[in-house]
């Protein structure tokens, strides 16, 4: 630790610490638009100039000098910068004049305005005019893709935007082209952008040259409610924030949280929202003659009982799709054990995944932020990059620390890291089924759902469980043994235990034609149930599950109603209620409380505090919200006695379209045309 | 003035043969293993009581600057770097060492790299050298076949010695936007500290020298310290190549030692001012990045560091700038201040925002076109960009601007005044007959 003296408060931090660290350990604000935590350091903006005493006449960069450069006074008195001395003062006036000669200030007609960091430092540090009476430059627009809008004769170089993308997305398509005053930020091809976290240079840029495209002109910071929340589109669980105005979503922005995206989030996240508007259930819908016709509750309800009373219990089934909450996926197996039927599943056919094997057996164990500690990663049938877009960032970064080599079984990809290819399927990791321990202190599986989700996943789980064991992947104080997950209510579900209960059919068994007389479908939109059962889809989108649904009920989306989800490690996470659902719409467990009554079958809770408390009864590491009940490693040694024969079948990801994976992200007009553009078949328009 | 035996560039004119056959007869190469064998403190020692600064304009010890070089090896290689990207306007003698006596600039190399722990020297030629880069080319491949340089040489250092070619970008003589482009990245520079000596070329321990540091390096280690630094002025010692352009009869390059004066130096290898003392009107002194000095101040005074830094310039590079007094100084400095424009390399603000206003209003007060009041805005501008940059090019920029206003300034009213006088400067229009 180092002793420095800022404007005369004593601060003592770590020696690496920058003076601008250091000046905000003493509660000093330092203005700054080049720097930025999460990236590397530029030191071009020249903001953050403060005066070092004994150093040089003139400012120095506080983000680019370390405490440990300053040097200690002539007599030993402590180093000691100044962030206010007249040096700073008139250092800084001239920095922001210099940012606004060429600025348009066109703040009226800016998306940026009133969550500017050029605004507002031109408030607290500028001049109170311009002396520039030349012309301005200007700089023509660039097409980077349709998430990110450029107004570049806005851009101040900071490069924020070229360093996320090459060092955290991954990719090096953005650049600053030309020199002096003719820089421009460009992709020099006018070209999309293909990384799967673009959208995160938005909140990066200091002013308004890169704003959302979808969101333009539409809303003004000041008249947004914000609502903190938890993201549903994958299984990492993303911290989000959902700005609304009245009842519309406006946008979606990250929230810090260490531990899970650190601040960023995917694209997928942060566009979703007019996919929350689009092709939503609002009434109740019942099917006659082959048509879904609008239809009240009631008569829902009662076209529901009706064939309920009539099936026999074993030919019910219930099926919860990928964004359930916990607490409706509680209420329907409340419903179904009270029904007298053991058939519920959240799995996808041939999944083995289990809560009976233990916590650990489908957990995301090492946790995201323990792969900032692995030093050898394999990933095993998955492609992080679609699948988990922010936990692959974390990755990348543990890649660039060298310390890491990662391996791949599976689809080859660009990963946006260097991987070693090690094969395609099953024969692939056999060889680790013998392997010699590993030199790797903390060597790391990650097991994807495509390993997994087929015939032959049990014999694959109980492999990887074996070459873990043999590589040594699980030690004292590490459990690199880890099952990522795509979708958010997975791990809620297998938690909860909606698994098939004594001589219940799975998911394979239920879709088998004639298996069920009726099916309670809570948002399943991935699978396709046959001809012949009655279907009782509930969920929020005109999405696959609807259109085969004999009755369907709308219920609310994600940002409509406070659910429970966890995420792939185990992290139980709430969401929070930031609109209301459209119509006729209820919050989903309201639902199943309400239909359970009218089947004759009331579940014992009122409201949402008593279900959680029942659901806390029973369950209770789902009240310990933010945290996760880390599974015993004992339980993955059990793995391996997991019988089957593996085939030859190579792994094929889980996730093939990014942009498409749920009924939200398929209603989205934005996610359409990403996925088009991803797919290379659309033409871009040349603008 | 300088004697003949004391000059150490003896085909600076190129009146010889610059190949090896012609460089041993002048000396070159001889003795380089004894060097060597002295060993690496004794160079350092030699270098540092010789009192050689460096010759790329900022006057830093050369020797000092070797001996921050780590003495104990951790691994990393050690790199010299030679900064052949003479871009300064004004500046052309590292050309005539590149073209005309290249193996001192190879022997210096070699002495350098071994006082530093160094195995490879790169030169950074300027992109518009292009015959000078097939010249040092041919002559770096004539040393490798004599076998005086390379993996198992004569000399028995091994050591390696490699040319690149710039693209002709000023910025890039920066000796750390130099190290990018030479990495091939983009030629911006770097944040310093860490300086080049901890974290240089492709992160390793690096020095940036000059060409015509690293060129008398040889000869100052061959005729001893002592020799050198008893040329010119106390803690301004030694010879140096003086470019003088402008309005001079004869515009040369010349070896001189350093602290001869202004006066001596154009009289005696100029031929004079053009059309004689009295006509002339002030000098750049350093090339065009440091302030002009005027006339009065600038003819007795002594071409050396300390002496220019006096009169609030410096001696830069050595490329004197004579004006007479038939310059336009405010489009001369107008001029300079559009290269300096045309050149920022557009990393960070003061620079890149400030030298394109700079020059605009420079562009407009060399027509008269602008208020008085824009002298002082101006010089206040340029106050804002020196030492808020993160390499010099932003002081580069202010300092002519700010000699301008220092001791222009009426030139530039009188300039106004006569644009306001008549402010419509276009014919009078005289109808069609």
């Amino acid at each position: 630790m180092t002793k420095i003296l800022v404007d005369d408060v004593e601060v003592d931090v770590p020696p690496h610490y920058t003076l601008l660290q250091a000046a905000e350990a003493a509660g000093m604000e330092v203005p700054r638009f080049c720097f930025h935590e999460r990236l590397s350091i530029a030191g071009n903006c020249r903001m953050c100039l403060v005066e070092v005493k004994g150093g040089p006449p003139k400012p120095q960069a506080s983000c680019a000098m370390n405490v440990r450069d300053v040097r200690p006074g002539p007599n030993g008195e402590l180093p000691q910068i100044f962030t206010k001395s007249p040096m700073v003062k008139k250092a800084r006036e001239g920095v922001m004049e210099f940012m606004l000669i060429n600025h348009p200030l066109d703040c009226p007609i800016c998306d940026q305005g009133g969550e500017c960091d050029l605004q507002d430092q031109a408030i607290a540090y500028g001049m109170d005019s311009s002396r520039y009476a030349e012309n301005k430059r200007a700089v023509e627009d660039k097409y980077i893709g349709p998430l990110v809008k450029t107004v570049m004769t806005r851009c101040i170089h900071c490069t924020r935007c070229v360093r996320f993308t090459t060092e955290v997305a991954g990719i090096t398509e953005l650049g600053l082209l030309g020199r002096g005053e003719d820089a421009e930020i460009t992709t020099y091809l006018e070209k999309a952008m293909t990384s799967e976290m673009q959208g995160n240079v938005i909140d990066l840029c200091p002013v308004g040259a890169l704003t959302s495209k979808p969101y333009a002109f539409s809303a003004r910071p000041w008249e947004l409610q914000k609502t903190e929340s938890v993201d549903v589109m994958d299984a990492v669980g993303s911290a989000i924030r959902v700005d609304t105005r009245g009842r519309e979503v406006m946008r979606i922005m990250p929230r810090l949280n260490e531990a899970v995206n650190e601040e960023w989030i995917s694209d997928k996240t942060r566009f979703i929202w007019d996919g929350l508007r689009t092709q939503r259930l609002d009434r109740p819908y019942i099917r006659e003659n082959g048509k879904l016709r609008p239809a009240s509750w009631a008569e829902a309800f009662s076209a529901i009982a009706a064939k309920v009373k009539a099936a026999k219990p074993e030919k019910i089934g219930a099926l919860a799709g990928q964004l359930a909450g916990v607490e409706e996926m509680f209420a329907l197996k409340g419903l179904m054990a009270a029904l007298g039927s053991a058939n519920l599943d959240c799995r996808y056919p041939g999944s083995p995944l289990h809560p009976k094997h233990g916590r650990a057996s489908y957990l995301f164990n090492s946790t995201i932020a323990g792969i900032e500690e692995a030093d050898a990663i394999m990933i095993i049938g998955a492609n992080p990059r679609r699948e988990a877009a922010v936990l692959n960032s974390r990755i990348r970064k543990r890649h660039l620390t060298g310390k890491a080599t990662i391996g791949l079984i599976g689809q080859q990809a660009d990963l946006s890291y260097p991987v070693t290819y090690l094969g395609a399927g099953p024969e692939s990791l056999e060889k680790f089924v013998d392997h010699a321990p590993s030199k790797a202190q903390k060597p790391m599986f990650i097991i994807g759902q495509g390993a997994i989700n087929r015939p032959d996943g049990a014999a694959v789980l109980a492999m990887a469980a074996k070459a873990a064991a043999a590589i040594g992947v699980i030690k004292d104080g590490w459990n690199g043994f880890n099952i990522l997950h795509t979708e958010a209510a997975f791990v809620g579900a297998l938690d909860l235990g909606f698994v098939p209960g004594e001589g219940g059919a799975d998911t394979g068994a239920m879709l088998q034609p004639g298996a069920m007389d009726v099916i309670f479908n809570l948002g399943a939109d991935e699978i396709d149930i046959p001809v012949g059962a009655f279907v009782i889809y509930q969920g929020t989108h005109g999405d696959k599950g609807a259109h085969r649904a004999d009755i369907v009920l709308p219920g609310a989306a994600y940002t409509e109603k406070s659910a429970t989800y966890v995420n792939t490690e185990g992290r139980v996470q709430m969401t929070n209620r930031a609109s209301f659902p459209p119509g006729d719409a209820r919050e989903d467990w309201a639902i199943l409380r309400a239909l359970s009554e009218a089947l004759g079958k009331k579940l014992p809770y009122d409201n949402l505090g008593q279900l959680r408390a029942a659901l806390y009864a029973e369950f209770p590491h789902f009240a310990a919200l933010d945290t996760i009940a880390a599974g015993k490693a004992a339980d993955i040694e059990a793995l391996a006695k997991l019988k089957g024969k593996t085939e030859k079948a190579p792994f094929a990801n889980a996730v093939s379209a990014f942009h498409l994976t749920n009924p939200v992200a398929r209603a989205s007009k934005v996610m359409a045309e990403c996925a088009a553009l991803a797919a290379g078949s659309a033409q871009v328009a040349a603008e | 003035m300088l004697q003949d035996r004391d000059r150490i560039f003896t085909n600076l004119y190129g009146r010889q043969d610059p190949g090896l056959k012609g460089a041993l007869k002048r000396g070159n190469w001889d003795g380089t293993k004894l060097l060597l064998e002295m060993g690496r403190d004794w160079i350092i020692d030699e270098m540092k009581a010789s009192g050689l600064r460096g010759r790329g304009g900022a006057g830093f010890p050369t020797g000092m600057k070797w001996s921050f070089m780590p003495k104990v090896n951790d691994g990393r290689p050690h790199y010299l770097v030679i900064n052949g990207d003479e871009s300064e306007p004004g500046t052309c003698k590292d050309r005539e060492i590149l073209r005309h006596d290249p193996h001192l600039l190879i022997e210096g190399a070699m002495l350098a790299s071994f006082a530093m722990g160094a195995h490879a020297a790169y030169i950074y030629i300027r992109g518009e050298f292009i015959a000078e880069r097939i010249a040092l080319q041919k002559a770096v491949d004539e040393a490798y076949e004599a076998k005086l340089i390379g993996k198992d040489n004569k000399n028995g250092y091994p050591f390696d010695f490699y040319v690149h070619h710039g693209a002709g970008a000023y910025i890039c003589g920066e000796e750390t936007a130099l190290l990018e482009s030479l990495e091939g990245k983009k030629g911006q520079p770097r944040l310093k500290p860490p300086f080049p000596a901890n974290m240089g070329l492709y992160g390793c321990p690096t020095t940036v020298n000059n060409v015509e540091s690293i060129a008398v390096a040889g000869t100052i280690l061959r005729r001893g310290a002592g020799w050198f630094a008893g040329l010119g002025r106390p803690n301004n010692v030694g010879t140096k190549l003086f470019c003088v352009s402008g309005h001079v009869n004869t515009p040369c390059n010349v070896e001189e030692a350093m602290g001869i004066t202004f006066r001596e130096l154009i009289d005696k290898h100029c031929g004079g001012i053009r059309g004689g003392w009295d006509n002339l009107k002030c000098v750049i002194p350093g090339g065009s990045s440091v302030p002009l000095v005027p006339a009065e101040q600038i003819a007795d005074a002594y071409m050396d560091f300390d002496t220019l830094r006096g009169l609030r310039s410096g001696l830069g590079t050595a490329a004197v700038i004579v004006m007479d007094k038939s310059t336009d100084i405010v489009r001369a400095i107008a001029r300079i201040a559009h290269f300096y424009k045309h050149e920022s390399c557009g990393q960070c603000t003061p620079c890149r925002e400030g030298t394109g206003w700079m020059a605009r209003v420079m562009a407009r007060m060399a027509e008269g076109r602008a208020q008085k009041r824009e002298i002082d805005m101006l010089l206040d501008v340029s106050t804002r960009i020196e030492g808020h940059t993160i390499c010099a090019l932003g002081d580069a920029a202010a300092w002519p601007i700010q000699g301008l206003i220092r001791h222009f300034r009426h030139e530039i009213e009188a300039k106004i005044d006569q644009y306001s006088a008549n402010p419509h400067s276009d014919p009078i229009r005289v109808a069609a007959e």
